[in-house]
């Protein structure tokens, strides 16, 4: 789950790392009362929406005056920000957050994620900040700095060090950035993030260390025992049928082919769309139905597919394991009786009670083509869509 | 010969009082794996369905002479029920769970580290040695007893792959699902390796997917130490980056982990790669003969 960066920067602010004084608006007016309330400017106003890059798609701007900041936080609100993050639809801005300004006299990188490699949280640490790192990492790797966590010890004062000294901090930074890595650390483990990124970590030109931007992703397993966090979700940061099929447990995933797929299984379910890709079209969605779908969820499922306006087929690709072939064809028989098939549907079924599922499909007296095999399957879909 | 079980392995079941630990638990007996009881701390003394139940790990062990464990149990106390059968000294873990937090897994894996166990999963179909031993949820009807090593991160996928063998008559060995989670017990190198010193094993087939390197760590060991023909397929070439396809591992990051490089880094090593889902069983044949 991601959240906004004035959210992100509250959380962090609560386990003591400094970031600026700010506060979320939801309208010009008060974008221009809190600025003055946060004090003398400049102040910084930023698009909040779920994205990186915001600065060159005109998200964040540096204004002088209180009238400023409302003139720059009304050219924001509804505005479609597009970023290398985004995609080509952008989206719409309908939180700004003002900010104190500061005076940036250096920019550092700092983040914390979880290295599959070592399977150990990881620090990781660059003197060039306010950039995209991904291209430090390509360009010039060397100029980026690791410090594993021993998860039972956590993030130590001599590794936070180091990485300070090799950021190339002088002693009163070096002081000062001891405690916000340590803490930076807490804020990863007791929110269980799943990424903590400071794009850029400030030094001003008063010497102090300010966390100018704050990214943090949470892992979505670890939801249940995080309620505060939770509440944070953004819905308008969502695709609304993505929304949808979480209410009913299924993992659904928007794509810009025409076929729609419904699958068991997030490997078997990659593997359905790759195969359609295959046979040269591409898929509307991915779909795991999960291991242990009812009828009902199955019915859902399919409404779902059937509702994305692009679905020009749709291929049921199913191995039933603890998923039983005759839940299957139930809940795709009951859905297609509730919405109306009106496109070419492909089904393959294979697994626990394969037969009795392609009997309820063949007894249905829908027009359903069946399919022996992914191959098969995927064929018949492609042909019938793009004749 | 198999890796990690066969018909000697004596199981218990966590979580043996769940619907779906209880429901496997019967699937597995009737396969005919030695089921030899189930955990449920508050109804130790009990039995369900002809297993008898203990409340603790430690309990079932000393009764059973358990050597393997398998886990229902939900997300927030799997990992401290992979701890609790590490503790009691069970050789074999193997955690179904769906759902487990990351940073669980971290701790987890720490608290392993100089014990004796071998953690399999969470997040996975289990493991399965046709013919002799069944652990997890696999259907067991389309294995069938036989050659090939088959590894995989996901469960209808690793069916997928079986039922290609068997429907050309190709046999199993050991069949193991991994996990489709970023941090896990055991790895694609790690079980590659088990095949590898396996006698019977003569070949594998290796499923991948997007997100982080294992496949490739493995596929470095194929084309450095290993003497049998191993094929793969990596899942997820139309994934987009940035979204997490179902397993919370399988995610491209940073422009890492993607399907395309991580083919042709396999295809380089040696390995067969498919183009297709479809063609796993085609690929490894392309290179072996039974």
């Amino acid at each position: 789950m991601n959240i906004h960066e004035y959210q992100a920067k509250a959380i962090l602010r609560n386990f003591g790392v400094p970031v600026p004084d700010g506060h979320v608006v939801y309208n010009s007016n008060s974008a221009r009362d809190w600025a003055k309330r946060l004090g003398d400017g400049p102040w910084a106003v930023k698009a909040q929406i779920h994205a990186g890059g915001r600065g060159k798609g005109g998200g964040v701007k540096i204004a002088k005056t209180a009238d400023e900041v409302k003139q720059y936080a009304r050219d924001m609100f509804g505005m479609t920000l597009v970023t290398h993050q985004t995609g080509p639809e952008g989206k719409t801005v309908k939180r700004v957050l003002v900010e104190k300004g500061s005076n940036i006299a250096d920019e550092f990188y700092v983040s914390f994620l979880v290295d599959r490699a070592t399977d150990k949280v990881t620090l990781m640490a660059s003197a060039e900040g306010g950039v995209n790192i991904e291209e430090v990492a390509e360009k010039t790797p060397e100029k980026l700095f690791f410090e594993a966590v021993d998860p039972v010890v956590g993030l130590t004062a001599f590794q936070a060090r180091k990485v300070a000294f090799k950021l190339g901090f002088a002693l009163p930074q070096v002081k000062q950035a001891v405690p916000v890595l340590m803490n930076l650390y807490k804020a990863f483990v007791e929110s269980d993030c799943s990424l903590l990124e400071i794009n850029p970590l400030i030094k001003t030109a008063e010497g102090d260390l300010i966390c100018l931007d704050a990214k943090l992703n949470f892992d979505d397993n670890a939801l249940f025992r995080h309620h505060r966090i939770r509440d944070l979700r953004d819905y308008d940061e969502e695709d609304p049928m993505e929304i949808e099929a979480g209410q009913y447990d299924l993992s659904y995933i928007a794509l810009d082919g025409n076929i729609g797929c419904m699958v068991n299984g997030a490997g078997l379910a990659m593997a359905t769309m790759d195969i359609i890709q295959h046979y040269g079209a591409s898929p509307a969605n991915f779909l795991d139905v999960g291991g242990g779908a009812t009828i009902e969820r199955v019915t859902e499922a399919f409404k779902i597919i059937l509702s994305d306006e692009k679905v020009e087929g749709i291929l049921v690709n199913i191995f039933g394991g603890i998923m039983k072939c005759d839940v299957i064809a139930t809940g795709v028989v009951e859905a297609a009786k509730q919405v109306g098939v009106t496109v070419p549907l492909v089904v393959r079924l294979e697994g626990t009670n394969v037969e009795l599922g392609k009997k309820i499909l063949a007894e249905s007296g829908l027009d359903i083509v069946s399919a022996d095999g992914m191959a098969d399957a995927a064929e018949k879909i492609v042909k019938a869509v793009n004749g | 010969m198999s890796i990690l079980i066969d018909k000697n392995t004596k199981v218990i079941t966590q979580g043996i009082t769940g619907a779906t630990g209880l429901f496997h638990a019967q699937g597995a007996r009737d396969y005919g794996t030695q089921m030899v009881g189930g955990v449920t701390p508050g109804k130790g003394g009990t039995s369900i369905d002809g297993f008898p139940i203990f409340n603790t790990v430690e309990d079932a062990v000393k009764e059973t002479g358990a050597n393997a464990s398998v886990i229902y149990v939900p997300p927030i106390g799997s990992a401290d029920a992979i701890m609790e059968a590490v503790d009691a000294g069970i050789e074999l873990v193997i955690c179904i769970t769906e759902g487990v937090p990351v940073l669980d897994m971290v701790k987890v894996n720490k608290y392993m580290q100089g014990r004796n166990s071998r953690l399999i999963g969470p997040n996975c179909p289990g493991v399965i040695t046709p013919g002799e031993c069944k652990i997890g949820i696999m259907p067991g009807y389309i294995h069938k007893p036989g050659p090939v090593g088959v590894v995989s991160r996901s469960g209808t996928l690793t069916y997928e792959a079986v039922w290609q063998l068997t429907t050309r008559d190709i046999g199993q060995t050991t069949c193991v699902g991994i996990g489709g989670d970023p941090v896990n017990g055991t790895s694609h190198l790690d079980t590659l390796k088990m095949f590898e010193a396996d006698p019977a094993t003569k070949a594998v087939i290796m499923i991948g997917e997007i997100g982080g390197d294992a496949e490739e760590l493995a596929a470095a060991y194929v084309r450095d130490h290993m003497t049998k023909p191993v094929a793969a397929f990596i899942a997820g070439a139309t994934a987009p980056a940035g979204k997490r396809m179902g397993h919370a591992g399988a995610i491209i990051s940073g422009g890492k982990g993607d399907a395309a490089s991580k083919k042709a880094f396999l295809t380089e090593c040696g390995v067969s790669v498919a183009d297709s889902p479809a063609e796993m069983a085609e690929a490894l044949l392309k290179i072996w003969q039974p």
